[in-house]
This record gives C-alpha cells, structure tokens and sequence, in this order.
C-alpha cells in the first residue's frame, strides 16, 4: 500500500518498522514531524519515547538503551549532531549498535533552517574525537529514507558500529508517496550476548571504551578497524543514472543527487552525453567504482550543498584519471535543474 | 589487575570476609581514600539486598573509572557527567534491571547537572551515589563544584576566592526542592557510627528502587587524603570539622 508522507515520517516509521523500540530526542528544525511522530507511534508498539533535556542526554540515553541491548535511535540537524558527537564517539568505542538521523541544515553555528551538506565532513570524518567510523547512509527520496533507516538498524547491528542517517531539510520536509516496507519480524534481530541484562549464569558483561594499557587499547582498536575494512569490502552502495556513454557525470548525494537526475534528462534532451553517479554509502564511500568511471568519463563534475566536501573524496578516488570540477551552493540555497545544467555546459559541447 | 585472597589462616573463622558481590580485583584507590569504604558499603548493600544478578552499575571517570573491574555485576562506563543519561537509557529499555550510578562531584555537580537534575525531576527509577570529596582527585586536585571557600586547590593556590568561582553547591539541597526524587540524602564515612549510618541509606536507595519509589540519590561527603595532603585520620577529621560545616548531614527528602 501506498501512503503519502514526509521524509521525517517515513524515517520514524522506517525505524519502528526495523525494531526500533527506544526513542530519544531533543526538539530541532527541520526534523520535527520526525519527533511528533514517533511521540505519536513508538509507545503504541511498546516502545519508549522521550524528549530529553539536551542532545547530549537523548545520545546518552541512546547509549544505555543500546548498552541494554534494544535497538535505538536519537535524531537531530546539524547544530544537534555536534551536540551529540562526544556520545557518537563512545557509542563506536564501545561498540554499540544505534542510528542517528542528521536532517542537515546550513551551518556553521546558527546558520539556518534551509536545507544543506555541509556536514558530510563531520558524519564521515569522525566528528567526535579518536580514530573511528560511522556508517554513513544518504537517500534522495522519501522512499528510500524509510529503506535506509531500515538498512541502518541491520548494518549497525551486524557490525557494532553506530549508522548516521545523512538526510537534509528538503528531504525531510517534502511529502512523496512511500511503499513502507514490510517490518523486520523480532526474531530477525540480531541477539546480543554481550548486552548488559544481569548476570545471572554468566560471567559480567562490561560495556566500556576505555583501556589504560596501550598495547591492549592498540589491539582493540585494530579489530575495530578490521571490521571498518570489512565493511569497506561489503557495503558500498550507489546509484549510476546514463552513466554508460556519458562524456560528464554529475556526482552527488542526497537532495543534489535527486536534482542532478533531473538535470541528466534536460541535457539529454539537448543531446548532451551526461549521466549521475550518486553515492549511497557515504562511509564507506563508493571509491572504487568512482575510480573505474573516471577511467572512461573525461569529466566528473561533483555538486554539493557545501564548499565542497565529499568532493575531496571524489578527487581521491578519482587520482587524476578525469577532470573533477566542483559546483556547489552555499547557505542553504539549493541550485535548480538549469543552474547546474549551466554549469555542466561549461565541461561540455552538443 | 592484581588480585587479593581472603583467606583466614587453620583455626581462625573469619569475622570481617569479602561482600560476595565484589570480584578479586584489588581496589586502585590511594590509602584513606573513602571511595574504598563507600565501594564496599555498595558491595554489601547488594548482597543484603540479593540482586547482583540483575544489577547494572554506571562506572565514572576518574578515580572509580575502574569500579566495572571491582563487582560482578554487569557494568556500563558512561561518559564524564553523563550517568544519569546512561541510567535512563538502560532502566527505560530494561525496567527489571536495578540500575546504579556512582559519580564523583565534578561529575554529577558540575559537567552533569542538567542530566542529574532532569533524571530527578523525571522521577526516573535509578540509585544514584554521589561521591562529594570536594576536589577533582584523578586530575591532580583541581577545584571541584564543591570546593570549600578558602580551600587550597592546584587551579586555587591562593584559595577558593567566592568572589570570582561562586560558592560550593549544595546539590542535594537543590534536588531535594524538585517533586520527581524519592530520596534525597547527605551521609559521611569518617567514622564507624557514620559508617553504619551510610550503609542504611544505600539500602534504603536501593530498596526504593526495588519498590518502584523513583529517584533516589546518597550524597557521601567524603575526602581525598592525597589531594588534601593530610593523612587518613586528618582527612577523615577534616571531614567532620570543616565540610560538614557547610554539608551537613542528614536526610534532605524522604518521599514514603
């Protein structure tokens, strides 16, 4: 059945749908129909809802909800997620599985409510302190937002890393019509042995990131980046859109990703030979088959709403094979279909 | 982590033996120190009570970081200040479980007071033992929320000076204003009768979490010999001649 909904909703519902069962929250713009609806939802499928007094306290929350061993999340914009980047940083010390959702606004600080990239540095850097990952999803549909959070709650699970949901105000905002898929049944959960419930008939169970001892704290932190490493090898997800004889693909994520497919049919109809590469894995990034475009497209022209971010890991998967030009916006403008059509015809001829 | 033996020699019965809920891991604490006396009293508060098997303690950081390595019970290090957070987050997903948290006082009095205050005033149903020694001890004895006027600390040489870094806060007496705590308590382990007395109050905090009462939260105001530069019986004399001046013990809310 089809349902019309917003992105935000289409989240909350992805998430009760994958077995979301603790909620935590601080009111944000523009992810708050996602807050209405599960204050609405969760409690009704036995679930706990609660508006915390801070983004530090709802990741905390997160924190011991998943320590306890039920699938979580927490979701907030842009100036929220900073807020909650010291939990983010021990939730993948600690390795506990949780999914956060950054519907982006423009930033630095206050900056505003309108929709932008401008936090892909933050999502798929790091952001909080110390050498770790977070598996980084980005939809460009309502559809595909409610199938990501679903997707995150089963790869963070499978790999006891925590997943961002890397959405933005236009997507979270826009009503499309969604066929939510089928809820993920409770004993296709993962079981976690190594949850904190007591321990009765068993040694105690420590969830913690902290070791004094060097060498042992080395030891952990290369089995967690041997698991980044298999994630890298398994994971990667992207779209390419008339991609097989273009002479310039638009690379984009996201929002920009949903626009630049427009922009492919316009130059089309021109008879320009131009296609999409959208990435749908953030982290790990689809460099590989960047790399193998680049070897038969002259020109990889990546558009963001940032001063260029994930453009840096274009140009490193790229390594020369192509030119890579850049085309963003800034502030939370979002360019239309011709302005970037404008630009790719800077790159080339009909 | 090394280990102790308590083993009483032929024809001796032991007297004074180890609460079972403590492992063999032998505390990391300095000498006098009175988080060992309030990790024990912890220790045999459980036992009384019979819930190791479904009890979760919430380490800090700092001095008692290591408390997961002390009891065998299931642990959870939580992040400076954020405790009580980490305590919602495990009751509200596992309700049966008997959730502790154990914080010093630039934990839960200065980087964790929102989530302390809005824990309490939620009424969540967690035990909270808040350790009040008036100093930051694993950093190297900076001035705490806590510190008392005049008090020399290493970012104080000259003096906790109120003019310019306010006054000690008196959390319990704050959280005893709001309407969501159970029980709000101050206590002391300066001497064998405060002792005992301190023993009852974890109980009590424990018990009320058992029954469902809610927010329950010991205060011990305790001392940090290494940091104050006296020795055990001067820090514990210290105690009770200048912080319990402006600490003064004694139950601050008792909702029955």
């Amino acid at each position: 059945m089809r349902v019309l909904m917003r992105g935000n909703e289409a989240m909350a519902e992805g998430a009760i749908r994958a077995g979301c069962r603790c909620y935590f929250c601080y009111p944000i713009t523009p992810q708050g129909e996602l807050v209405e609806y599960m204050a609405r939802h969760l409690p009704r499928h036995g679930g706990v809802f609660l508006q915390a007094e801070s983004e530090v306290a709802a990741i905390n929350m997160v924190y011991g909800a998943a320590a306890a061993g039920v699938r979580t999340m927490t979701s907030s914009s842009s100036p929220g997620i900073s807020l909650k980047m010291e939990g983010i940083s021990y939730l993948a010390g600690a390795r506990l599985p949780a999914v956060i959702v950054n519907v982006m606004r423009a930033g630095p600080g206050l900056g505003n409510i309108a929709p932008a990239q401008g936090d892909y540095f933050q999502a798929t850097k790091g952001g909080g302190h110390g050498d770790y990952r977070l598996i980084v999803l980005a939809p460009s549909t309502v559809q595909e937002a409610a199938e990501l959070v679903m997707l995150a709650f089963d790869l963070s699970d499978r790999y006891r890393v925590p997943a961002m949901i890397l959405a933005d105000g236009m997507l979270g905002q826009m009503m499309e019509p969604v066929e939510l898929p089928e809820p993920i049944p409770p004993e296709k959960i993962p079981p976690r042995p190594w949850a904190v419930s007591g321990a009765k008939g068993r040694p105690p169970n420590v969830i913690s990131s902290f070791d004094l001892d060097p060498y042992r704290f080395r030891e952990i932190l290369r089995a967690l980046w041997d698991t980044y490493r298999e994630i890298e090898e398994k994971e990667v997800r992207w779209e390419e859109y008339a991609t097989e004889d273009a002479e310039l693909v638009l690379v984009a994520y996201g929002t920009m990703g949903r626009i630049c497919r427009t922009v492919v049919r316009r130059a089309r109809k021109e008879g320009l030979r131009v296609g999409l590469f959208r990435p749908i894995s953030l982290w790990p990034f689809p460099s590989e088959p960047l790399r193998k475009l680049a070897e038969r497209v002259p020109v990889l022209l990546t558009v963001e709403l940032s001063a260029g971010q994930m453009w840096e890991d274009v140009r490193l998967a790229v390594e020369g094979r192509a030119k890579t030009p850049f085309y963003g916006e800034l502030g939370g403008v979002v360019p239309t279909p011709d302005e970037v059509l404008r630009e790719v015809k800077k790159h080339v001829h009909s | 982590m090394s280990t102790v033996e308590a083993k009483a020699p032929a024809g001796f019965a032991p007297v004074y033996t180890r609460p079972k809920s403590l492992s063999a891991a032998r505390f990391t604490y300095c000498p006098g120190c009175h988080h060992g006396i309030i990790t024990r009293l912890l220790a045999e508060a459980i036992d009384e009570l019979g819930i190791v098997e479904r009890t979760v303690g919430i380490a800090p950081v700092g001095c008692a970081v290591f408390l997961y390595e002390f009891f065998r019970c299931d642990f959870v290090q939580a992040a400076h200040g954020r405790a009580c957070a980490v305590a919602t987050g495990i009751k509200r997903a596992n309700p049966d479980l008997i959730v502790f948290s154990y914080q010093g006082d630039g934990d839960l009095a200065a980087i964790g007071t929102a989530e302390t205050v809005h824990a309490a005033n939620r009424g969540e149903n967690i035990t909270v033992i808040f350790v009040n020694n008036q100093i930051y001890g694993m950093t190297g004895g900076e001035m705490a929320p806590t510190t008392l006027p005049g008090m020399r600390t290493v970012t104080t040489p000259e003096g906790r000076d109120v003019r310019t870094t306010g006054y000690p806060l008196r959390m319990s007496e704050m959280l005893a204003q709001l309407e969501g705590p159970a029980y709000i308590t101050r206590q002391a382990v300066f001497d064998v009768r405060h002792v005992q007395m301190a023993r009852k109050a974890i109980i009590k905090a424990f018990q009320n979490q058992i029954e469902g009462k809610g927010f329950s939260l010991v205060e011990i105001v305790a001392a940090c010999p290494t940091n104050l530069r006296l020795s055990p019986p001067e820090a514990g004399r210290w105690v009770a001649e200048q912080a319990l001046k402006y600490f003064p013990l004694g139950d601050l809310k008792v909702r029955e």
